[in-house]
């Protein structure tokens, strides 16, 4: 199948496919756990995983605090942005119909955008490597940075996954998504707990913005464009799924990388193709395992 | 009487209006209006939040644009094309996400419009990033010409009027009764032997189409058809310009359409402020005026009139309610 095309070029391009799946397994599984407990379409996330990018460049550009100060602070920075965003703008919508949360989050997001455009122009900043130099595998050559992002995000989709299927913590946010009222009568602070999960969703996005800084340039425009991406790998996943998401995002991710070998002028369709022929099989989602909402 | 009084008033001012302002901006307005009415039928009467309605607009602007640059169709023919391709276009998306309910539509009706975006982007024959230059404008049933945009100003006014009558039939009908039926309650309808699925297909299609002519308006009124028209923040604006004006309201788009479009070529010079200023105003309606401009004002006046006459002792909230209710 793959005769004529050089080994380095297909491993090279699934790197970059793995890459680019790690970004969407990271994104989408933000936005299924953000939808799955608040009934919330976060369109800010791809503006929020930008400001996580945007951060790690300021802290390193102002205060002197490199890469791994960011991946820490970053994080938290953007995540506190989120929850004032939820509690001041997402809260009072709760009880109307949901659309009008999703287009609250979609006009933060156009000014967040538009804020840092004017601040930083269009054009990208680059953001240093922190870990330069990489390894000959023989049939290619493998960057240290670009394995460090893809082993990160691997285990940080398995621990968010163990931490909501497997953690009384977890069982709390499942039980509040199906029966807030019951949930609350055992004394658990459910807003409380949409504002965390708000918080850790928007946290998820930046700290994928910080892994990409180094990758891509820091740009106002990196989440926009990619956000639309992972919408349709979460339509693909189903919405309900949060592990379902993860996958999807690195099946895709890997499925574009050979797109590019195989046939380059569908890799920017091969996404939206598959999300139509899910649609076709599936009206109800890849992993969804109950009605959709 | 009063009704009639109001239409002449309006038929009045648009037929003078080009003497007093720039005709290509009151046609842009007109397009958008078109436009914005299309959207409000999808989400203020069937209550779908399409997210990808550019790709309509943008779409039939290209078919548009190809018909009148590779044949001798008059303009009327050509955008009635594009109307006709967004239509067989919207049946095939609706087909496909009828069965997602609610937000989730508005996810994947945004992803079907990026890719078609992408598709546009590399096909042939829309130029790509350079767009589709040099549209004609075909004379009008092939022998009246239509070159000077004053002319064509009223061309674009008819179609317009057309299209907003068109609507206002739509929703005024037992179809548009059903409509907002499904919308409020869709078991219910379906309870009653509907096939809410089928309906709010029909509904698409009908928008998409609408949509679509309002693309091909403004492909023969700027002669040139690009990207940017099939993007996703055009979708995002035609969704504040149907907010803004109030959502379900009749006159609500044409206000809507009427604002952003002068906001914008305000705002044209400031470069981010455009968007920036967008997002603020689609934040203010959404936690402050969710009934938009019209319905805000109507509003005002209910409960001016209420006051006036709440001495009588019939104006009780609950007289109010029950009186709606039957």
């Amino acid at each position: 199948m793959f005769e004529g095309i050089s080994t380095q070029l297909l491993f090279g391009q699934l790197l970059l496919g793995l890459i680019n799946g790690s970004f969407y397994a990271m994104l989408s599984m933000g936005l299924a756990i953000i939808f799955g407990l608040m009934n919330v379409v976060n369109f800010t996330h791809g503006a929020q995983y930008m400001l996580g990018a945007f951060v790690a460049w300021l802290l390193l550009n102002h205060l002197g605090l490199g890469y791994w100060y960011s991946l820490i602070l970053a994080p938290i920075v953007v995540a506190g942005f989120g929850m004032v965003m939820e509690r001041l703008l997402l809260r009072p919508l709760q009880n109307l119909d949901h659309l009008y949360g999703l287009l609250a989050t979609y006009a933060v997001a156009l000014i967040v955008e538009g804020l840092a455009r004017y601040q930083y122009g269009s054009t990208g900043l680059p953001y240093e490597n922190p870990i330069s130099g990489g390894v000959n595998l023989g049939f290619m050559f493998l960057p240290y940075y670009r394995l460090w992002v893809v082993v990160f995000s691997i285990v940080t989709c398995i621990v968010t996954w163990l931490l909501i299927e497997h953690t009384k913590l977890g069982a709390y946010l499942r039980a509040a998504n199906e029966n807030p009222r019951i949930v609350e009568t055992f004394g658990i602070n459910v807003p409380k707990m949409m504002t965390l999960t708000y918080g850790f969703g928007v946290g998820l996005a930046a700290l994928s913005g910080v892994l990409a800084a180094p990758i891509y340039q820091v740009s106002p425009s990196m989440g926009s464009s990619l956000m639309i991406v992972v919408f349709a790998v979460v339509v693909i996943g189903g919405m309900g799924s949060i592990m379902g998401a993860a996958v999807t995002g690195y099946m895709l991710g890997i499925i574009e990388g050979l797109t590019k070998v195989i046939y380059p002028e569908a890799a920017s369709v091969v996404i939206f193709l598959f999300m139509i022929v899910a649609l076709y099989l599936r009206p109800a989602g890849m992993f969804a395992s109950k009605e959709s909402v | 009487m009063q009704r009639v009084l109001f239409l002449t008033i309006v038929a009045a001012f648009a037929i003078a209006a080009p003497f007093f302002f720039y005709s290509v901006t009151l046609m842009t307005i007109m397009c958008f209006v078109v436009f914005a009415c299309s959207f409000n039928l999808l989400l203020g009467y069937t209550g779908l939040l399409c997210f990808g309605h550019a790709m309509f607009f943008g779409g039939a602007a290209y078919v548009t644009g190809y018909v009148l640059q590779s044949t001798p169709l008059s303009t009327e023919l050509a955008i009635l094309a594009g109307g006709a391709a967004a239509g067989l276009l919207g049946a095939v998306i609706g087909y496909l996400t009828m069965k997602r309910q609610g937000i989730q539509f508005a996810m994947i009706t945004l992803a079907f419009s990026q890719f078609i975006y992408f598709i546009f982007l590399q096909a042939p024959f829309t130029g790509g990033e350079d767009g589709m230059q040099a549209i004609p404008r075909n004379d009008l049933f092939g022998v009246i010409d239509i070159s000077s945009n004053l002319t064509f100003y009223y061309v674009v006014l008819a179609i317009t009027a057309l299209c907003v009558f068109i609507y206002y039939r739509v929703v005024h009908s037992p179809y548009g009764e059903v409509l907002k039926a499904v919308r409020d309650n869709q078991p219910r309808v379906e309870s009653l032997g509907f096939d809410p699925e089928k309906i709010k297909l029909v509904a698409f299609i009908i928008s998409a189409a609408m949509a679509g002519i309002a693309g091909g308006m403004k492909a023969t009124v700027y002669q040139f058809a690009t990207l940017t028209d099939a993007s996703w923040p055009v979708s995002g604006e035609v969704i504040l310009m149907t907010l803004l004006g109030g959502l379900g309201t009749l006159t609500g788009p044409v206000f809507g359409a009427a604002i952003i479009i002068l906001l914008n070529d305000y705002l044209a010079g400031f470069g981010e402020w455009a968007l920036i200023s967008q997002g603020v105003i689609l934040l203010v309606v959404i936690v402050f005026f969710r009934r938009g401009f019209v319905g805000e004002l109507s509003a005002l006046k209910r409960s001016f009139l209420r006051r006036k006459t709440g001495s009588a002792g019939s104006g009780t909230p609950a007289a109010e309610a029950i009186k709606a209710r039957s």
